[in-house]
C-alpha cells in the first residue's frame, strides 16, 4: 500500500503578514489538507479563505453552511455567493488563543466538479464549529491564499502546513 | 526506529517514549472506487487487511434520484443487514441545529455521508470524511465518527456524526449504499 498524507509546504511566520499563499499546487493528489494555527495581534477576525487557477477568485463564487458551538448555544448560519470562503465563525483567532483549523478540500484538482470543502475551526475560548463550503468553480485548484476578514495582519509564530492525500 | 517505553511499553517513533503515539507516514492509500457514466447502487470495499489501526472512507458524491435535494448514503459492515446499528448526529442547516438519532436500526436507517440529489445544480457534490476506529479489534463493538455535509450556496447540510455497529468481529467489508451518480468517489485508507 502506498503511504500518502504528504507535507507539501509549510509557513511559519517569522514577522507579522496580512495573508500566506500556497501556489503552484500539484494536482498530483486526490484531496489537500490544511491546517492552520494562527494568532493575531488584537481583535477577532474570521480566517477567509480564496482559491483559484494560477489566480485567487475573488468573486461572489463562495458559500457556507455553519454549525456552530457557543458554550451555552448551538447555532446554524449561512454565507452566501461570498467573495471568499469564510473558515471561522466562533473559532476565530485572537491574540492569545490560536485558531485550530482544518480544512479539506476535497477533489481539489477535479476539472468536472465544483469544490467542496469540510472545515473545522475551533477556538476554546469562544466556540467550535463544522463547516461545509462550495467553490462553484470547475477549474483546478493550485493556488490559495488565507487571510482575515480584516484588514490586520496574522502574527508571527502562525503556522500554516498543506498536505496532499493521494488515494489507491 | 520504534522506542518501547520500558514503564508502559507503548511504542512510539517519536525520540521520546512515553509521548503520544505519532508514526509519520502510517497513513496508506488502500483502494478507490470510482462511480462511471450511469451511475451505481452501492459502494463495497472488500477484503480489508486487518493490519492497520484505523482505516479512513474520504469522497464525495451525488445522488441520481431526485426530488429530497438532500439525501443520504448509509452504511453497513461484512454484509450485516441486522438491527445492529445505532447513530447520532448534530446538525446544521444553515438556520437551526439540530440532534437526532436511535438505536437497534438497520443498515436503510443509518445515514452516513451527506449529499445532493439530481434536483441541486448540477457540478454541486458532497463530501465526507469516516473514521473508523479500532475496525480490526475483535473484543468490542465498532465506532465510526463522520464529518459530512453539502452546500449548494443557498441550501445545505452540515453534520458531526457517530455510529455504532454491535458486533465485535472485525471489519472486513464496508458497503456504501445510495443510487451514486457519476464522478462520485471514495477512498479508503489505512492507519497505523
Amino acid at each position: 500500500m502506498a503511504k500518502t498524507y504528504t507535507p507539501i509546504a509549510t509557513t511559519t511566520l517569522t514577522s507579522a503578514a496580512a495573508s500566506v499563499t500556497f501556489s503552484s499546487i500539484s494536482g498530483a493528489y486526490t484531496d489537500l489538507a490544511l491546517v492552520i494555527t494562527p494568532t493575531i495581534p488584537t481583535g477577532a477576525y474570521d480566517l477567509l479563505m480564496r482559491v483559484g487557477n494560477s489566480t485567487v477568485d475573488s468573486g461572489t463564487n463562495y458559500s457556507v453552511t455553519r454549525l456552530s458551538g457557543t458554550g451555552s448555544a448551538a447555532n446554524s448560519t449561512r454565507s452566501t455567493s461570498a467573495s471568499g470562503m469564510f473558515c471561522t465563525y466562533y473559532g476565530y483567532p485572537t491574540s492569545t488563543n490560536p485558531s485550530i483549523t482544518t480544512i479539506n478540500l476535497m477533489n481539489y484538482a477535479s476539472t468536472t466538479t465544483y469544490k467542496t470543502m469540510l472545515i473545522r475551526s475551533n477556538n476554546a475560548s469562544a466556540g467550535t464549529e463544522a463547516i461545509v463550503g462550495l467553490w462553484r468553480s470547475t477549474a483546478a485548484i493550485n493556488i490559495i491564499t488565507i487571510s482575515l476578514d480584516a484588514s490586520t495582519n496574522f502574527s508571527s509564530g502562525s503556522t500554516f502546513t498543506l498536505y496532499g492525500i493521494l488515494k489507491a | 526506529m520504534a522506542i518501547t517505553s520500558l514503564k508502559s511499553g507503548i511504542s512510539t517513533r517519536s525520540g521520546m517514549a512515553g509521548n503520544t503515539l505519532i508514526y509519520p507516514g502510517s497513513y496508506e492509500s488502500i483502494a478507490t472506487v470510482d462511480v462511471g457514466a450511469g451511475g451505481v447502487a452501492s459502494i463495497t470495499f472488500s477484503s480489508i487487511p486487518a493490519t492497520y489501526t484505523h482505516l479512513q472512507i474520504r469522497g464525495i458524491a451525488r445522488a441520481t434520484t431526485s426530488g429530497s435535494s438532500f439525501v443520504n448514503c448509509t452504511i453497513s459492515y461484512n454484509s450485516d443487514t441486522g438491527a445492529n446499528y445505532a447513530g447520532h448526529d448534530l446538525y446544521g442547516d444553515g438556520s437551526s441545529a439540530v440532534a437526532g438519532g436511535g438505536g437497534s436500526r438497520v443498515p436503510s436507517n443509518i445515514g452516513v455521508v451527506t449529499f445532493p440529489d439530481a434536483s441541486i445544480a448540477a457540478n454541486i457534490f458532497g463530501t465526507g470524511i469516516i473514521d473508523i476506529l479500532d475496525y480490526a479489534n475483535t473484543s468490542k463493538y465498532k465506532t465510526i465518527r463522520v464529518l459530512t455535509g453539502a452546500d449548494a450556496n443557498g441550501s445545505g447540510y452540515i453534520l458531526l456524526r457517530s455510529e455504532l455497529w454491535q458486533n465485535t468481529s472485525a471489519i472486513s467489508t464496508i458497503t456504501l449504499t445510495a443510487a451514486f451518480a457519476q464522478y462520485s468517489q471514495f477512498a479508503l485508507y489505512g492507519i497505523a
